[in-house]
């Protein structure tokens, strides 16, 4: 890393920026004509079959054209909708995967703490598990032998060194991959939501930990959903938009237009001429809070305008709708008796109490209906619900299935 | 520095170097992981090529009465196996080493290479105990295979770049394709039947010798029995082109799988 200047003196201790990148891209290749070999034989009959056709592709472009300066010691979160590009970016940064364009400098190691317990084995022991994880991580011997007391005494697992980590509560699985990685020393350090583990306890250590590895000089990368975590742990900030770096600046001027991106696509919907419906009454504005825990209550308020030629009342319906379009649920007002007078505007409020949702974005429709449909907004709003399991304990595997979370608890006698 | 991927990849030795602990680990996993919630744990790698060997000498020694040049038909099948298993071992437990990490492979950044190549300390180990085996067999059955014992650590070598040659291109091409799986056991076994391992070639119709020479792994074969069992030497001819062709192999499954080694993260 140290490279003696050209001019004499000036011998630079480590290069000026942590990570320069210049004009990032990744796409990825979609096979449009036939279907992609996953066989080789398959491969081989297509190539005789027709030994001059191309096969078509279609790119597409996770990551294009994202270039930036990181100084040294500092914490950049980075935030972005689902599919914005930000995981890509981390696999590049951290080698994972090559880029398709452009270049990266690095000035130093890159460790990535990336997924808590990738390459811990179920069969090893604590102890062996921190030896193998810890060299998988870019650690030597030494390193991790002069560590050693240091991770276990982070995770608090002393007792079970000896104890194949199979046999371990998921909590202790996890506080023991966190520790190990935290004690990496490597100059820049990047971090895909990993520090939502644990309880809030260990959060809070962890936090710590990543804020100490700030104030050494050396760099962070978090990636994360989290906004309270990125405003309290980021000095910078990057917010990625399908793929494209839409800006790079303090964590208080990115989360402003993270917050407004959410109500980008709305404003294109806010065209009431260009909505389904016959239009004799219209929508004038759905809205629910954009960011939310999984638990609690659902709360969407609605405007609608008049219109007194229309003869009887009319009833609204509303469908939360997930990232599949699955409709999660639908909220008829005429099955709580609610009828509206056309004679005059309204405003309301509907109220989903307890509706736990998974994690991820929804969106909101609205409708006004009477024997026909006056106004059809889909997407009329759209929130995010946010990356926490409302549970006590945290399940490695992302094995929750069912469209929504529930309330449940377990007896046993 | 990083820059999309080139035409030629070649491995960063250093960093090579550097993921030495890796490999270690990887292979320490291996080793520890196999006799772990077993029975009779390590005597199965004593028990593996006994009964092999005893197959063997059976089959082709009794029922089909196969010359050996004077030595026990045992000895002579044990000496094959041995050689054999580390050939077909590395290739066999490398080719489907990818795949089987793929969490790490699509997760974790160090270089690839030391996947497929950790499984050769496994098979290192078993090659050992093998050996020490095989050497109180010699003892007990008075046979010296002479001077030419001091060469078997140079046909080791040579065994373990072919393995890992054939086994790192194989890993590779397993990541997009999957037919390797099915492919690598048949071939193998064919493989070691084109081979003269549990046979010698004095026993091959003098029509189809040629077509025997013309395998590496048959100067393989021979060159152990003769490290040994002290039969008689190979050719010289046939000494040079089994280290050259070891040298061609594993450069050659380097190359290929260096080649493909940028992309796998996102294909596996």
């Amino acid at each position: 890393m140290t490279t003696p200047g050209a001019y004499g003196a000036e011998v630079s201790p480590e290069p000026e920026s942590a990570i320069q990148a210049r004009g990032l891209g990744k796409s990825y290749r979609i096979a449009t004509s036939g279907r992609a070999h996953d066989r080789l034989s398959e491969a081989v009959v297509e190539r005789f079959k027709a030994p001059l056709r191309r096969r078509e592709f279609e790119t597409f472009d996770a990551l294009s054209d994202v270039s930036f300066d990181l100084p040294w010691g500092e914490a950049v979160g980075i935030v972005g909708h689902n599919g914005a590009g930000k995981s890509t970016l981390l696999k590049i940064l951290t080698r994972i995967t090559a880029p398709s364009q452009g270049r990266v400098e690095l000035g130093g190691r890159v460790g990535s703490l990336l997924e808590v317990g990738t390459g811990f084995h179920p069969e090893l022991t604590g102890r062996e598990n921190i030896y193998l994880n810890g060299s998988l991580l870019g650690m030597g011997r030494r390193e991790i032998r002069r560590r050693f007391d240091d991770i276990v005494r982070f995770s608090g697992i002393e007792r079970f060194l000896e104890t194949p980590v199979k046999r371990y509560s998921s909590g202790m699985y996890v506080r023991l991959a966190f520790s190990v990685a935290a004690h990496l020393e490597t100059e820049i350090l990047a971090i895909d939501e990993v520090l939502a583990v644990g309880d809030a306890e260990f959060q809070r250590k962890s936090l710590d930990k990543m804020r100490d590895v700030a104030k050494d000089g050396r760099t962070v990368l978090y990636v994360s959903h989290q906004l309270q975590t990125v405003t309290s742990l980021c000095t910078s900030a990057m917010f990625l938009d399908r793929g494209e770096l839409r800006l790079h600046g303090t964590v208080d001027d990115v989360m402003e237009a993270y917050r407004e991106s959410f109500e980008g696509h709305r404003v294109r919907q806010r065209d009431a001429e260009r909505r389904p419906g016959n239009g004799q009454i219209r929508l004038r504005d759905v809205s629910t809070p954009e960011i939310r825990e999984p638990v609690g209550d659902t709360v969407v308020s609605f405007e609608v305008g008049a219109n007194p030629e229309i003869v009887g009342k009319y009833f609204v319906t509303c469908n939360i709708r997930d990232h599949q379009g699955l409709i999660v649920a639908q909220c008829d007002s005429r099955l709580v008796s609610l009828w509206l007078d056309p004679s005059e505007p309204h405003r309301g409020e509907l109220r989903i109490k307890d509706l736990w949702l998974r994690p991820g974005p929804y969106t909101v429709d609205m409708f006004l209906c009477q024997a026909g449909v006056f106004d059809a907004w889909s997407a009329a709003a759209a929130f995010e619900v946010l990356p926490h399991l409302p549970y006590p304990e945290i399940v490695i595997e992302d094995g929750i299935f069912g469209a929504v979370l529930c309330d449940f608890d377990y007896e046993a006698w | 520095m990083i820059t999309p991927p080139g035409r030629l990849n070649l491995p960063h030795w250093r960093e090579l170097w550097e993921a030495r602990e890796i490999l270690y680990r990887f292979g320490v996993r291996d080793v520890v992981l196999r006799y772990r919630q077993t029975a009779v744990g390590v005597t199965w790698v004593v028990l593996q090529p006994l009964v092999t060997a005893g197959i063997f000498a059976v089959v082709f020694g009794r029922v089909a009465g196969l010359p050996t040049g004077g030595v026990p038909y045992f000895l002579f099948a044990f000496a094959g196996t041995i050689a054999w298993t580390v050939f077909s071992g590395i290739l066999t437990r490398a080719a489907p080493s990818l795949v089987a990490n793929q969490a790490l492979v699509s997760k974790v950044f160090f270089p690839r290479v030391v996947v497929p190549l950790s499984t050769t300390l496994s098979v290192l180990l078993d090659f050992v105990v093998s050996l020490l085996l095989f050497a109180v067999l010699l003892v007990v059955n008075g046979v010296n295979p002479g001077w030419a014992a001091l060469l078997v650590p140079v046909w080791t070598l040579c065994a373990l770049a072919l393995g890992s040659g054939a086994g790192l291109a194989a890993s590779a091409v397993m990541v997009k394709y999957r037919d390797v799986q099915y492919v690598m056991p048949w071939l193998v076994q064919v493989l070691m039947y084109a081979t003269p391992v549990a046979y010698s070639l004095d026993a091959v119709p003098a029509g189809l010798e040629w077509w025997f020479e013309a395998n590496p792994l048959t100067w393989l074969m021979e060159c152990f029995r003769w490290s040994l069992l002290g039969t008689s030497a190979p050719p010289a001819w046939q000494v040079v082109a089994l280290v050259v062709a070891s040298v061609v192999a594993l450069a050659g499954g380097l190359l290929v799988f260096q080649q493909r080694e940028r992309e796998f993260a996102d294909v596996i």
